[in-house]
């Protein structure tokens, strides 16, 4: 019992640990690392991820897999720079309606995601990874391969306006984080969310409807995806094709490396910040110290394979496939 | 030739086998019969090496012996054939019966596929099944897959020196009655091979089959007959023949029933094979109880009312309302509360906390437009606490760390709190020690007092006996007999028994 306490306590924190000790690790070999200007962009470059890897921790607490951050993130991020510009250019214009467009296209993505996982019966992971294909392969069609500029000022303000040192596109993603805690704690969709990925049978014998929790999941990911879409247009301007792109391998990264467990039923979006926050010191802290890019990849890589060994418990688990 | 002597066997407060001699003689077939957890399947994993004994000794031709593993085991000529089927079904038959052991066809590294198909096809032979060995298993019947499992074992004779024995543990349950005449025929010639250890819950089988027959209750063997002067009514006495205590069962406290408010009723209910034709009614503060062994139907009866089963033919009340639309939202909105035998699936989500887990049912209730009210949701969880004296530090606790007997409460909370007056309880006090039993009698009570209807399914016939005000013995899906149980006359151990087997 006492065994299990500390075990279950150093799963618990070990994510803010790793992160506390890599930020100290940092901080000491290059004291640069350690300066507000240097942690907005850390804000700067989490931000979009964030919103992608909460999207995603929904779907990992009811035991599934979502695979389709890079296509729908494509999609939303193109359909709302043509409908931005299409409806004026600027956001004290009609065009601020290209903002709640955008999640509607996200949920909408994730509603046609759900329906053909549940309807279908098709595995989430394959599910979402062919819709996520769709998703590129129609941005692209969009798009014809050119890239959308805003350069509208009021929405760029995300990333050039500073409150405390920090642009705003970090305390949206803040609320969007408290909003996603919210969702998870107080509502019935949260604790749905816990219940069918500790013990789906039971949640299917106490009366749910597990099917529909699943699509829900599925399009309130899809939102969350397009709140990142935003924020990755605002921080550079740009939206086309590939800036959906290296969303999957990040915040499947994240989200793991923060705690969640992949069969569900554990974690939540907190882990998620704090598993975000991770990969991207990592990534900066690289930079800063003056490693080659390659060595972070193989660092991330390692450290998923760490999380998971730390946060399963192989006892109750007979065989992986 | 193969003996046990005064072996036991001791689990975390169980007491599984006491000092049990046993033998079995070259060519002979041994029948064990006892009821559920009277300690056959651990003898058995004994004698096959899944579980090592705590003390005595194990002797094979008088050569005491230990097996680390069943297949260490098996390299000493004793192999299993077992109840759930475990062929895996997409390999070849070949590959099933040579699994483990494909070395002796290999050749640098290559299979040679016809040597193998050739020596299954004299395994196959022993059995006198005529299939092709290059076929799905899948596509076998239940039978035939039973006799490939039996030619799976008996590889050993070539591997082995010396004799076999062969545990059959159920091997008729899937079977029908010329499928399990022709076993019965092939067991006997192959007597010449090996000994057998036949296990069954059907009493005339194991009769006709043994020479002996170990009778075994309460982890002791308490008599061995030879088949010749075996008598099925002196078997089931010394099977079930124990004191029972009528304080145990809160006798005293069983009032009647409501007889004139009717919460739940078949009408000639039937389902494939796992039940037909029946019906009854489950009367206000009235507890049911549906007796009959393992596969008699009496789980798939309570998952009917619950919703999660579909029957095929009959009509099925609750509360006055004919069912149309089976699925378990509809029984849980009807007041159907199901307590399911396995608590850690189906009863509780481990890694929610006590309060999370009493409202699941229930979210609606707690909710204004699907945003939770936390306050009145630990306010429940605290009142119910309170009521059952569930003991856990707090509402927020998680219900994998609480006890067995204080994770049923939470799961009875749940439904109760939610205002559940029909309630579905399989082997409620599995698992449990004789305290939390207790209180979960006082419960079975209690809520028989609040006028809720109780289907149940008992973990002893004991206790279906002294909680129940009716039984109904169920065998091979079909209503036997039913008793009124009022306390004082209430029939006997074997009043039942000899309605189920």
């Amino acid at each position: 019992m006492n065994d299990l306490l500390t075990r279950d306590m150093l799963v618990k924190w070990a994510p803010l640990i790793v992160l506390i000790v890599l930020v100290l690790m940092f901080a000491l070999i290059e004291p640069r690392f350690f300066s507000v200007r240097n942690f907005a962009r850390i804000g700067i470059s989490s931000a979009p991820a964030l919103m992608v890897a909460i999207g995603v921790t929904f779907i990992i607490i009811m035991g599934s897999i979502d695979l389709s951050m890079e296509g729908t993130v494509s999609v939303c991020a193109v359909a709302f720079a043509f409908c931005f510009l299409a409806l004026g250019g600027t956001l004290w214009s009609a065009a601020w309606l290209a903002l709640p467009l955008a999640l509607v296209v996200g949920a909408v993505i994730g509603l046609i995601n759900g329906l053909v996982h549940v309807k279908l019966k098709i595995p989430s992971f394959m599910a979402s990874l062919a819709m996520g294909f769709v998703g590129t392969g129609f941005a692209l069609l969009l798009t014809g391969g050119d890239r959308v500029r805003i350069e509208d000022e009021a929405f760029r303000s995300l990333l050039t306006v500073r409150w405390f040192n920090f642009p705003i596109m970090c305390y949206v993603a803040l609320a969007f984080l408290l909003i996603a805690w919210f969702i998870q704690t107080r509502t019935t969709l949260g604790r749905n969310f816990y219940a069918v990925g500790g013990g789906e049978e039971l949640a299917h014998a106490s009366g749910l409807n597990v099917n529909r929790v699943r699509v829900l999941g599925f399009m309130l990911a899809g939102v969350f995806y397009a709140v990142g879409a935003l924020l990755a247009v605002g921080r550079i301007g740009i939206a086309e094709t590939a800036t959906g792109s290296n969303f999957m391998f990040v915040s499947i990264t994240s989200v793991v490396v923060g705690g969640t467990a992949l069969w569900g039923g554990i974690g939540g979006v907190f882990n998620t910040l704090i598993g975000v926050l991770i990969v991207n010191v990592i990534g900066n802290g690289m930079v800063v110290v003056g490693l080659p890019g390659y060595v972070q990849d193989g660092v991330l890589g390692l450290l998923v394979i760490i999380a998971v060994v730390l946060s399963t418990d192989r006892k109750s688990v007979d065989f992986v496939k | 030739m193969y003996e046990l002597r005064q072996v036991d066997k001791k689990f975390p407060g169980v007491h599984a086998l006491k000092s049990i001699d046993f033998k079995i003689g070259r060519g002979e077939i041994v029948g064990l019969v006892g009821e559920n957890g009277a300690g056959k399947s651990t003898l058995m994993k004994v004698i096959y090496g899944a579980y090592q004994p705590d003390g005595g000794t194990i002797t094979i031709d008088s050569v005491a012996v230990r097996f680390q593993n069943p297949r260490q085991a098996m390299q000493k000529g004793i192999g299993m054939v077992f109840q759930e089927q475990s062929l895996i079904t997409n390999l070849t038959v070949m590959e099933n019966i040579f699994l483990g052991y494909e070395q002796q066809f290999v050749k640098f590294g290559v299979v040679n596929w016809k040597a193998m198909a050739a020596a299954a096809r004299a395994q196959l032979a022993k059995v006198k099944l005529d299939i092709d060995p290059n076929m799905i298993t899948a596509k076998l019947s239940f039978a035939q897959r039973q006799l490939v499992e039996l030619a799976k074992v008996l590889t050993l004779e070539e591997r082995v020196d010396g004799d076999l024995v062969i545990l059959l543990d159920e091997p008729t349950s899937v079977l029908a009655k010329e499928e399990v005449e022709l076993l019965f025929r092939l067991v006997r010639e192959l007597t010449t091979r090996a000994s057998f250890i036949f296990v069954s819950h059907r009493m005339d089988e194991v009769l006709e089959l043994s020479d002996r027959i170990y009778v075994m209750k309460d982890g002791e063997v308490v008599d061995v007959v030879s088949a010749a002067d075996a008598n099925v009514d002196a078997i089931q006495h010394k099977m079930v023949g124990r004191d029972v205590d009528k304080q145990y069962y809160r006798e005293q406290k069983q009032e009647p029933y409501d007889a004139d408010r009717t919460l739940a009723s078949f009408d000639a209910v039937s389902l494939g094979k796992k039940y037909r034709d029946i019906s009854f009614d489950l009367r206000a503060g009235e507890v049911l109880c549906l007796v009959g062994t393992e596969g008699s139907g009496r789980e798939a009866i309570l998952r009917t009312v619950f919703g999660l089963e579909t029957p095929d033919s009959g009509s099925v009340t609750l509360k006055g309302e004919e069912v149309r639309a089976f699925t378990a939202r509809s029984g849980v909105e009807k007041g159907v509360g199901y307590v399911p035998r396995e608590r850690k699936v189906e009863g509780l989500v481990g890694g929610m906390n006590v309060y999370e887990n009493m409202t699941l049912s229930q979210m609606r209730r707690y909710s204004t437009a699907g945003v939770l009210r936390l306050g009145e949701e630990r306010q429940l969880a605290r009142d119910w606490i309170d009521k059952l004296s569930i003991k856990t530090p707090s509402e927020h606790k998680d219900c994998g760390g609480l006890s067995g007997g204080n994770q049923q409460k939470v799961v009875l909370a749940k439904w109760r709190s939610g205002g559940s007056d029909i309630i579905l309880l399989d082997h409620p006090t599995r698992g449990l020690d004789i305290g939390a039993k207790e209180d979960v009698y006082d419960m079975v009570r209690a809520m028989s007092a609040d006028g809720v209807g109780i289907l149940l399914v008992a973990d002893t016939l004991e206790e279906a006996i002294g909680l129940s005000h009716t039984i109904i013995v169920l065998k091979d899906g079909e209503v036997q007999h039913r008793f009124d149980c009022a306390p004082g006359a209430k029939p006997t151990l074997y009043d039942l028994v000899h309605y189920m087997i």
